[in-house]
């Protein structure tokens, strides 16, 4: 795996180890201060360690941006059925792969997180939920795991204390709606990944029908840091309210240099990002369109790329965060195409429970490929809003929503490149 | 009847059985177990897997065929799944399928007649940022070109 390394940026948090194939190891982990974290929460009381997240401002880093600390202080203090821990690995909204290079990198300080979580919430038992295609990332978790039972990191007595953590790694199959936390946790559960009807969310019934919180990787990951260095510090990185530390961002598609780039979140605007730290566009093309938030946020034209990395700038600017995955099209591509391939994604992804979704999305997909192949007509530019308008918001997941705003904005944005191919035009 | 499954499967069933409250919870990881022994996982065999973890046979199916990488026909030894998502595309992975199957001479969803290659179109396998990609069996292969990708066909052939 080769990434771009990010130069003269700090501070690194969960890319720390990036890049070095040694680190990965538990001794190495553990020769640079790993599992002091754990240790320091351990020995401090559950309610402190949900205090100490609150104070981070740590928002989820999959994609909903939920605060964490409160996350955690929804789990029941009391249960009459195991409560669990789940670390969503499922890495599947298309543009993102942060989470694999933890993984890869550095298994120990998403370990380490979910035993402080666990910890923290009262809870004995994990399970990583990976994606099935990452076979050698979960090859690499469980050698790690392995490595922790043996020099009693996990197990019986975390570290030396009365704590009881178990943790496992559970494997996916290739669906994307199990990155959704209810169609995840059946798909952990041995279901159809359908997502559930809430409430009740999973916090009150959640893996098993036991409380559960399920976290993304990165938000584990970063939780050793706050543990050692302070929630305070944590937040203080953030540049808007409510948000703290960093960031690992995911830039793809016609940059010079895509890859992870690790930044205090909302410290660089999307053109920073692109022209200060990737390189700027490809063979000097002119850029067209940015997807700032994995495929499922609302596109960005190139009058916009002064905005922010953050959520609240991102919403505010009618688009979302999301996972960080910025992808970046340049005028080489026609942007019907771009929505086409889009659409088709979330058509086929759709778990078909709510009609909106099922319906709507392979109907968008239809209109959006005869437009594509010159046979559409001016009103099916309407009809494209029109469907996106009855999707969103009206399915019990975000899956119908990622599927509508992608297309609504494309549509809003660059009609013109629709209204050319439906006149005859080029693509442009 | 004779078993289809292996000890192993048999063994590591077991040792994760402790795991999971629920028997239908070994369901995923068994048809893994399974797809690994055979590439592919027949009716016979999802029967099978549903009588060592007790659970009815029609629980099997309705799971089985909601995951896409669950092989339902048999697949070539060496089975190409080109990723086609936004990311991929916008670094010429529709060339690089086009290439693989004018190469191979099949198409998409097809099989070589000798059973060595099957290439599929497949959706994001979360590693954009070395796009484009294509997974060959358990592994990844990225940052690929038309030459690369010859490359690592001749040392499969």
């Amino acid at each position: 795996m080769s990434f771009t390394t990010p130069q003269g940026v700090e501070p690194f948090i969960v890319s720390k180890f990036f890049y070095n194939k040694e680190a990965a190891a538990l001794d190495y982990y553990m020769k640079h201060d790993g599992y002091a974290a754990a240790k320091k929460s351990l020995a401090m009381t559950p309610d402190d360690v949900i205090a100490e997240v609150k104070k981070s401002n740590l928002r989820g880093r999959g994609g909903a941006g939920f605060p964490t600390g409160m996350k955690w202080s929804f789990i029941p203090k009391q249960s009459s059925v195991p409560k669990y821990v789940v670390c969503n690995a499922d890495e599947s909204e298309p543009g993102t792969f942060k989470d694999r290079a933890i993984m890869t990198y550095s298994p120990h300080m998403l370990i380490e997180g979910m035993i402080i979580a666990g910890h923290a919430i009262g809870s004995h038992i994990g399970f990583i939920y990976i994606r099935g295609e990452y076979v050698r990332e979960a090859e690499m978790l469980e050698k790690a795991i392995d490595d922790a039972y043996a020099k009693g990191v996990l197990g019986n007595k975390v570290l030396g204390t009365d704590f009881k953590f178990d943790l496992y790694v559970h494997r996916g199959a290739g669906a994307y709606i199990c990155g959704e936390e209810t169609g995840l946790l059946n798909s952990l559960e041995g279901k159809r990944g359908e997502p559930r009807v809430k409430p009740p969310f999973p916090a009150i019934k959640g893996a098993f029908g036991g409380p559960t919180v399920v976290n993304n990787v990165e938000t584990l990951a970063a939780i050793p840091w706050i543990m050692t260095n302070g929630g305070e510090a944590y937040a203080k990185m953030g540049k808007f309210p409510n948000s703290g530390g960093t960031r690992l961002f995911c830039v793809s598609g016609h940059v010079n240099k895509p890859g992870l780039y690790e930044f205090p979140v909302g410290s660089v605007t999307i053109r920073e990002l692109i022209y200060n730290y990737c390189g700027g566009i490809l063979n000097n093309r002119k850029l067209r369109a940015v997807i700032p938030g994995g495929s499922s946020a609302p596109v960005l034209a190139p009058h916009e790329l002064d905005i922010p990395l953050d959520v609240e700038p991102m919403m505010k600017a009618g688009t979302m965060l999301g996972s960080c995955g910025v992808i970046v099209i340049d005028e080489s591509f026609p942007l019907v195409k771009a929505i086409r391939v889009i659409t088709h994604f979330y058509a086929h992804e759709s778990c078909g429970q709510c009609t909106p979704c099922r319906e709507g999305t392979r109907w968008m997909e239809d209109v959006i490929y005869r437009i594509e192949n010159g046979k559409g007509t001016l009103k099916d530019v309407e009809l494209l809003s029109n469907i996106a308008a009855n999707i969103n918001g009206k399915t019990l997941c975000a899956l119908g929503d990622a599927a509508a705003g992608p297309v609504a904005s494309f549509v809003a944005k660059f009609r013109s490149d629709f209204e050319d191919l439906i006149r005859g035009g080029h693509n442009a | 009847m004779s078993k289809l499954l292996s000890e192993d499967f048999y063994k590591e069933i077991k040792k994760i059985k402790p795991r999971y409250p629920t028997n239908q919870a070994l369901l995923l990881p068994a048809l893994h177990l399974a797809q690994k022994e055979y590439g592919w996982v027949s009716k016979e065999v999802m029967d099978e897997i549903a009588s060592a973890i007790d659970i009815p046979p029609s629980v099997v199916r309705e799971v089985i065929t909601f995951y896409t990488m669950y092989n339902l026909k048999p697949v070539g030894k060496y089975h190409l799944q080109v990723c086609t998502n936004i990311s991929c595309c916008l670094r010429g992975a529709e060339d690089l399928m086009h290439h693989c199957e004018k190469k191979l001479g099949i198409h998409a969803g097809e099989t070589t007649r000798d059973g060595k290659f099957t290439i599929n179109h497949v959706e994001c396998l979360g590693a954009c940022g070395t796009a484009p990609v294509i997974q060959i069996n358990d592994d990844y292969h990225e940052n690929l070109s038309p030459e690369k990708i010859d490359k690592i066909i001749a040392e499969l052939t």
